[in-house]
This record gives C-alpha cells, sequence and structure tokens, in this order.
C-alpha cells in the first residue's frame, strides 16, 4: 500500500456561525485524478481555499508528501510543489498572455535583485529560457494561436487554459483545478477534458472541483462527494454512482442516467 | 487622581472631540463614496475663519454661526459636484491627489478672501477657567465637548431612525443595492459631502476660541482627523469618535509626560503601532476575500 | 551585462534630450531648474516602480529624501566624513530603515497603506525639524561641496551632467526590473494579489524589495540636492513633498517609466511658471492639479498614446 501523496484529516472551517467544511477527510494517491463534487454550496470551493493555504483551517491538519503542511502560506504551498487555477479567474490583466504563463515559473527562475536592476548574463539567458518554455506551456494547453496576445484580450474560455498553462509553469505534483469547465460549451468542455487526460499521464496528480457530471465520470479515477460540508462519500465513478446517500442528496436517477 | 493628569486628560478631551468631529466627516464621506477627503481639513479652517469674518463685519455669533457652517456645507456641496463626481472610478492614489488638489485651492482661496494672520474668535461664553478635580478647564472646552457629544447623538439618531440617514448607511454597505431600492445614490453622494463639511465647520467654530485660527489650521487637523479615523476602523462611525478621542487624550498624555516638542509626531507614532497589530484599526471592519 | 533593454529607443531620446538640452539653458537659474527636474525625475522613477508597477502607494516618500540630504548633509558638515563615506553610510542606512519599517508597513492594504506611510514621512519631518542641534531645525544648515579624490564637485554645469548621468542610470534600472522575474512578481501582485501568492511570489518580500529600491532611489536624490545646493532645509522632507510628487508620478501616468521623468519634468516647471501670479499662485496650482486628474485619469503619457492610437485607427 503506497502512501497517499495527500492526507486530509478532519479538516473544518468556520466563517463566524457558518461551519462551511465540517471534518473532512480524505486519501489522494500521486499520479491520478480525483475529483470533488457536490450541490452549490457544498463546501468544494473552501476546501480547496483550505489545501491551497488561501484559508487556514479552523481544525484538522493536511499532509503532503509526508509533510504537515497545514496552514501555511499559499507560496510556500507552490514551493512544495502544490498549484492551483480559481473559479473566478485570477488573471493578471495587466500583462501578456505570455507574461501570464511566465510568472507560473517564478519559483524557478535564477536572477534576483540585482541581476534585474543590473541586467546581467545571467538574467538574459534566464528570460530566453523563461519565454521558450512558457510558449511551450502554451501550446500544451492549446493556447498556440494566443502566444503574442494580451491578456485583456482573450476570450473566457482562453484564460481558462491560460491559468491552467500558469499553474504548470513550476512543474507542480500537485494539480488543483477549480471548475476548469465552467462557463465553457461543449466543444471547449471537451478539450478540457483531453487536457486534463494528458495533464494525468505526465504524471501530475489532478484535483478537479466540477459540476459537469459528465466530466467528471468520465475522467476521474477517485471522486470525493461533499454536502453541506461534510463528505458523503468517496470511491471510484462507479461506487459514487450507486451509493443511496449520493443519489438522494445530489445525483437524481434522471442525470444517473446520462452518464 | 492627581491634578496634573486630570489636566492633561480634560485638554485631551477637548481636543480628541475635535479630532471626532473632523474624523466622523472622513468616515461619513468614506462610507458613501469609498473616498478619503484630504479637503476635510479645510471646512474646519472655512468654519472658523468665515465666523471670525462674519463677526468682524458686525453680525452677532448666533447668526454668524449658522451662515458660517451653511457657507462651508455649500463647498462641501461643490466640491463633491465639480471634483468628485467627474472622476468616479478613478483609482484610489488619483482621488486622493484631486482632493489634495482641492485642499490646496481652498487654502490658496483662503488667503485671497481673507489673509495670512491668524485670528481669534471670541468665546462663546466668556473665558474664565472653571475648577474640575483640581484642574482648570475653559468653559469653552465645555462647549466643546457638550455640541460634540450632542452632534454624535444626533447622528447615531439620524441614521438609525430616519429615512434618509438609513438610505446612506444602505448605500454605504452597497450602493447598487440601495439603488434598486429606490434610494437616489447622488442625492446620498451629494449629502454626505455637505453633512461633512458642515460638521468640520462646527469642529473649526467651538475650537478657534482656544487655539486661534488661520488660513492653514486644516492641514494638521485634516491629517489626524483621518489618523483617527483610521485608528478607529475606516468607515465606523463610532471607530471615528473613539479613535478621536483616543488621539487627543494620547497626545495630550504624550506631551505631558514625555515630550512636548514631539507632540505632533505622536499621534502618528499612535497610528503606526495599532496599525500593525490591527490592520483595519480598532473598530474596522475585517473581510476575507472570496476567490 | 547586456545594454540593451526593451525600451532601448526611450532611453537613447533621454539622453539625446540630456546631451543637447544645455543648448537652450541660457542662464544659471534654467540649469537650476534642469538640475531641480533630473533629481525629482529620479525619485519620481523610483515611486512610480511602487505605485505605478507594483499597485502600492506611498505619501511620505519625502521622508526618504529628507534622509538621504540631511544624512550627507550632517556626516560631512557635522562630523567631517568625505563626502563618498557620507553617501555610502546614508544610503546604506536608509536602506536598512526602509526594510525595517516596510515588511510591517507593507502588510496593509490600501487607505490604512496610505495612512502609514503618511505617518512614517511626518514622523521623519517633525524629527528632522526638532532635533535642531544636529539638523538646524526650521531654519536648515549648509552643506560642504562634494569632493571626489580631493576633486570639488561644483556649480550648475558640472552637476547638470552628474545628474543627468544619474537619471539615465536610474531610467535604465528601472526599465531592466520591469522586465525581469522580479519585475513580473511586481506586476502580477498589482494584477491579482492571490494569484501571484499561489504561483510562489511572496507578496510581503516583492514589496518590501520594491519599497527599499524606491526608498534608495529617494535617498541617493535628496544626497545629491544636498551636496549641490550646499544648503538644505526641511522643506523638503514634509508631506507637500510627497504629495508633488506622488502627483508627479500619477501625472505622468502610472506604470510608465518615461511618464515619470515627464511627470517630474512638468510639475516642476510649472509652479516656476506660476510664481508670476503671486497670490493666485496656490489657487491655480490647485486647480490644475484637480482638473488633470478629472480630465486625464490615467496620466498624460498613457493618455496621449491612447489618443495616438485612437486617432492611428482612424
Amino acid at each position: 500500500m503506497i502512501a497517499p501523496q495527500l492526507r486530509v484529516t478532519a479538516v473544518s472551517k468556520a466563517f463566524g456561525g457558518v461551519l462551511a467544511v465540517d471534518q473532512v477527510s480524505f486519501d489522494l494517491e500521486a499520479g491520478k485524478v480525483n475529483s470533488i463534487i457536490g450541490p452549490n454550496g457544498a463546501g468544494k470551493t473552501t476546501l480547496l481555499n483550505l489545501l491551497t493555504g488561501v484559508y487556514a483551517p479552523s481544525a484538522g491538519n493536511v499532509v503532503f508528501e509526508g509533510a504537515d503542511v497545514t496552514g501555511l502560506a499559499p507560496h510556500l504551498l507552490a514551493a512544495r510543489g502544490m498549484a492551483r487555477t480559481f473559479q473566478n479567474l485570477q488573471i493578471f490583466f495587466n500583462m501578456s498572455a505570455l507574461e501570464n504563463v511566465m510568472v507560473g515559473r517564478h519559483l524557478r527562475e535564477r536572477a534576483g535583485w540585482f541581476a534585474a536592476l543590473l541586467r546581467s548574463r545571467r538574467l538574459t539567458a534566464g528570460e530566453r529560457e523563461s519565454r521558450d518554455e512558457a510558449a511551450e506551456l502554451m501550446r500544451f494547453v492549446g493556447l498556440g494561436d494566443y502566444l503574442g496576445a494580451e491578456a485583456d484580450a482573450m476570450p473566457y474560455g482562453a484564460l481558462k487554459r491560460l491559468e491552467i498553462a500558469r499553474a504548470l509553469g513550476g512543474r507542480p505534483k500537485l494539480l488543483l483545478l477549480d471548475e476548469p469547465a465552467a462557463g465553457l460549451n461543449q466543444t471547449e468542455t471537451q478539450a478540457i477534458n483531453a487536457l486534463i487526460v494528458r495533464l494525468a499521464d505526465s504524471g501530475v496528480t489532478v484535483v478537479l472541483v466540477e459540476h459537469n457530471m459528465r466530466l467528471v465520470m468520465g475522467v476521474s479515477d477517485h471522486i470525493v462527494v461533499l454536502d453541506y460540508g461534510r463528505k458523503l462519500c468517496e470511491g471510484t465513478a462507479e461506487r459514487v454512482r450507486n451509493d443511496p446517500k449520493v443519489i438522494e442528496a445530489y445525483l437524481g436517477s434522471a442525470e444517473l442516467a446520462q452518464c | 487622581m492627581s491634578a496634573q493628569l486630570a489636566q492633561y486628560l480634560l485638554s485631551g478631551l477637548t481636543v480628541g472631540a475635535i479630532y471626532a468631529l473632523v474624523a466622523l466627516g472622513f468616515a461619513i464621506i468614506y462610507n458613501a463614496s469609498h473616498v478619503i477627503n484630504f479637503a476635510q481639513g479645510e471646512f474646519v479652517m472655512i468654519g472658523g475663519m468665515a465666523t471670525v469674518a462674519l463677526a468682524n463685519a458686525g453680525l452677532p455669533l448666533l447668526l454668524a454661526v449658522p451662515v458660517a457652517v451653511l457657507a462651508a456645507a455649500a463647498v462641501g456641496l461643490a466640491l463633491e459636484k465639480f471634483a468628485v463626481e467627474p472622476a468616479r472610478g478613478a483609482s484610489v492614489v488619483t482621488l486622493i491627489i484631486i482632493t489634495i488638489g482641492a485642499s490646496i485651492l481652498l487654502r490658496g482661496l483662503a488667503t485671497l478672501v481673507w489673509d495670512k494672520n491668524l485670528h481669534a474668535l471670541k468665546p462663546f461664553s466668556g473665558d474664565k477657567p472653571i475648577e474640575l478635580a483640581g484642574a482648570t478647564i475653559l468653559p469653552q472646552s465645555l462647549w466643546v465637548l457638550g455640541v460634540t457629544l450632542a452632534i454624535v447623538l444626533l447622528l447615531g439618531w439620524f441614521f438609525s431612525r430616519t429615512l434618509i440617514g438609513k438610505a446612506m448607511l444602505a448605500t454605504s454597505h452597497n450602493p447598487l443595492a440601495a439603488q434598486l431600492c429606490g434610494v437616489n445614490v447622488r442625492f446620498v453622494l451629494l449629502l454626505s459631502f455637505g453633512l461633512s463639511a458642515a460638521l468640520g465647520a462646527i469642529a473649526g467654530i467651538l475650537i478657534a476660541p482656544i487655539t486661534l485660527t488661520s488660513w492653514d489650521v486644516g492641514v494638521m487637523l485634516g491629517l489626524k482627523g483621518f489618523a483617527a479615523a483610521i485608528l478607529g476602523g475606516l468607515g465606523s462611525g463610532a471607530g471615528a469618535v473613539l479613535g478621536g478621542l483616543l488621539l487627543g487624550i494620547a497626545e495630550s498624555l504624550g506631551a505631558g509626560y514625555l515630550s512636548s516638542a514631539y507632540k505632533d509626531a505622536i499621534a502618528f507614532v499612535i497610528i503606526l503601532a495599532v496599525l500593525f497589530f490591527l490592520p483595519s484599526g480598532l473598530l474596522g471592519k475585517k473581510s476575507a476575500e472570496r476567490v | 551585462m547586456d545594454w540593451r533593454t526593451p525600451r532601448t529607443g526611450g532611453l537613447a531620446l533621454l539622453a539625446a534630450v540630456i546631451l543637447v538640452l544645455p543648448l537652450a539653458l541660457i542662464n544659471n537659474y534654467w540649469y537650476e531648474v534642469a538640475i531641480l527636474v533630473g533629481i525629482n525625475a529620479i525619485v519620481c522613477v523610483g515611486l512610480n516602480l511602487l505605485i505605478g508597477y507594483a499597485g502600492q502607494i506611498s505619501l511620505g516618500h519625502a521622508g526618504f529624501f529628507g534622509l538621504g540630504a540631511y544624512g550627507s548633509a550632517i556626516l560631512t558638515a557635522r562630523y567631517g566624513w568625505p563626502p563618498v563615506a557620507a553617501l555610502a553610510a546614508t544610503t546604506a542606512g536608509v536602506a536598512v530603515l526602509a526594510l525595517v519599517v516596510g515588511r510591517p508597513i507593507l502588510k496593509l492594504k490600501g487607505h490604512y497603506l496610505a495612512m502609514a506611510t503618511l505617518g512614517m514621512g511626518i514622523i521623519i519631518s517633525i524629527v528632522v525639524v526638532t532635533e535642531d542641534g544636529l539638523t538646524g531645525g526650521p531654519d536648515g544648515m549648509s552643506v560642504p561641496a562634494f569632493t571626489l579624490f580631493g576633486l570639488g564637485l561644483a556649480g550648475e554645469r558640472a552637476w547638470y551632467w552628474v545628474v543627468g548621468a544619474a537619471l539615465l542610470g536610474a531610467v535604465w534600472m528601472a526599465l531592466n526590473l520591469i522586465e525581469s522575474p522580479a519585475g513580473r512578481a511586481l506586476r502580477a501582485l498589482h494584477g491579482s494579489e492571490v494569484g501571484a501568492q499561489v504561483s510562489g511570489i511572496d507578496a510581503t518580500r516583492a514589496k518590501v524589495g520594491i519599497f527599499v529600491i524606491s526608498a534608495v532611489f529617494a535617498s541617493l536624490a535628496g544626497s545629491m540636492t544636498a551636496h549641490y545646493s550646499g544648503f538644505i532645509t526641511p522643506g523638503k522632507v514634509g508631506f507637500f513633498h510627497s504629495i508633488e510628487l506622488v502627483t508627479m508620478v500619477v501625472f505622468g501616468g502610472m506604470a510608465s517609466t518615461f511618464g515619470a521623468v515627464i511627470g517630474a519634468a512638468t510639475l516642476t516647471l510649472l509652479p516656476q511658471l506660476l510664481t508670476v501670479l503671486k497670490e493666485y499662485e496656490m489657487v491655480v496650482f490647485g486647480a490644475v492639479m484637480v482638473a488633470t486628474m478629472v480630465f486625464l485619469p490615467r496620466g498624460f503619457l498613457p493618455s496621449l498614446v491612447l489618443e495616438l492610437k485612437k486617432k492611428k485607427q482612424k
């Protein structure tokens, strides 16, 4: 039995009197595609924010690759190999598309303040490398046509993929995607589906928060179901589909028939 | 309580009440528009200087005061209409510069309309010091404290009991929602500037008999009023009053026991110290960002 | 070192202007004005990195300028230090102060940050005025001329070239910083702080870094002013000068290094031109500030660029 890459134990988050996440526990294995699903308000995004350091848990702990990372700030988690995208895009609209992706590899840049101010040899070499890598990542996610674009001139669907490219810049071990298919049409969703499969093939552990059941059931190795901040069930797509609690709370039988 | 301590506390409360009024002006405008009005101190100046000019022209104090307050309110409305309204949606820094530019403009006008000298206003009810707890207090100080208390109570009633007051509060929480409920947001904005200007003017009139008034008396008072509003937590009326009073007392105690040369610096040192531990001020709202 | 920057054209133009300008400077007074423009521009270029690119705010930068000026002045005039050593020590001192004070201050946001920097600037100016034994108080103090290996640096013409070269250096470094990982990190913070953080950027560290750099620019400019003028007064340390500097940056156009230079030039020349108006100077200056911010909220240079782009499209 391999040790889990991410172990979440009894994690809770309270906002004033509201318990958004209530004693949630689960394990994630490296290299698999995991999904977190649940109705609106179930606490999925809050849980994601807890895992990525945007919020600190009120209780419980998170262990990543054997180290306790509970409550660490986002940039420290990024240094440990975690990357994420956002439900409400957090794109840098004041920069170009390529620069957005270049920021993603911030932790792998070598040049510091002095090298930057004096434009040393190390800096110019690093800049070239950074640009090339960023361009490659953009092509990987299917944004080859936007290499010269400004972020504020790109369509929504492209921006969602741009955020993924940025997240990949740090060569993360664990990639958390918050509703990557939200607001996308059929074709775009299929493209995201294919991208997720490509990512999983490259060895990155993927955590997907999603509403789109077809996407989730099709691509996930492991699913965690939340409702009212609590874990309802976890397991393979098959297991989750047939769990009576899940069916009652979330999936009507009509929806199941479609999957 | 030692007589000296009592003295410091009393004088600190007096100047603190003035800071509180100025800070309330900042809070009201900020709540309605998210603008920090760096010209707030100039309303204080206009209140004092206009009253002096009117009194010297022969008007009895009872008439001069309301006229001066109305004049200041009119300037406040003009400021909103011509400097703030046209710049809706501009960045924080831009708006700061606009109101600072306006304050320079108003000071320049003051030197033209009046002059660059110091002026005294007669105390409202004489200047015979009164004995209180071993300390002496000027009758004017009692006026300051009394009027400030009355105003704070009045404003409390206004914002919680009257329709207009509640409309202003609604606008401060969510302008769009307030508008959809039928609140005339533009009117609320004008009213908040007029009200803040009136508050500043009253503060200026109250303090003029004690500290004299001149064309640039608003600069430091404005900055300290801003500091008091931040200390109390931006957007909180109660915080503004609390911040003002605390600042006045701390300044007085510091000047008395530590160093009178550094009196003005004390206020700012305190602000920095408080902000380091409470980044949203004493009573400011802490909000979690939704991502 | 790679001397080419992404904006080599602009840099070359600036160098050309600096080289050619003396032809138009007909007397010492205009040299003085030019030097003043250069000094302000150096501070503004640094301040623009903080305000325009990193999206922070400082209403107290005159404090750093003043510390640079008074530091050089006190060490050379009162303690007899050689000016180069005084300059080095002062600059290092200001950098350390900015580092220490910057950490807690830059954790604040928006108006709270504005207040904290405002307070910092005012405290510095009050200390300068009050410690008159050391600083000469409100009357100011005289400063010996700058000497390097026994050679004195004095007079308008010599200082014009020194300040011109320093300005070119400052602009060059600022342009370099913007197109670098550190610069992108700052711009990312401005774009979306949480987006930057999850990309591995330590927000506070980045903000403090640029705060220190902009403080050093201001301090160097202050030291140069002290030695050039031979005299400094607290006027340049206070709140009003801090506001002037921010206005120059905003007027020139935030997130534009050359805009900062233009803003400094415009708002340094304006008061000189307005002195003819005597008692109307304040009214006009205030009115100009309000009007330019209302009608050109993005600042002069970006608005100009936008206009040109529109004309191009037609």
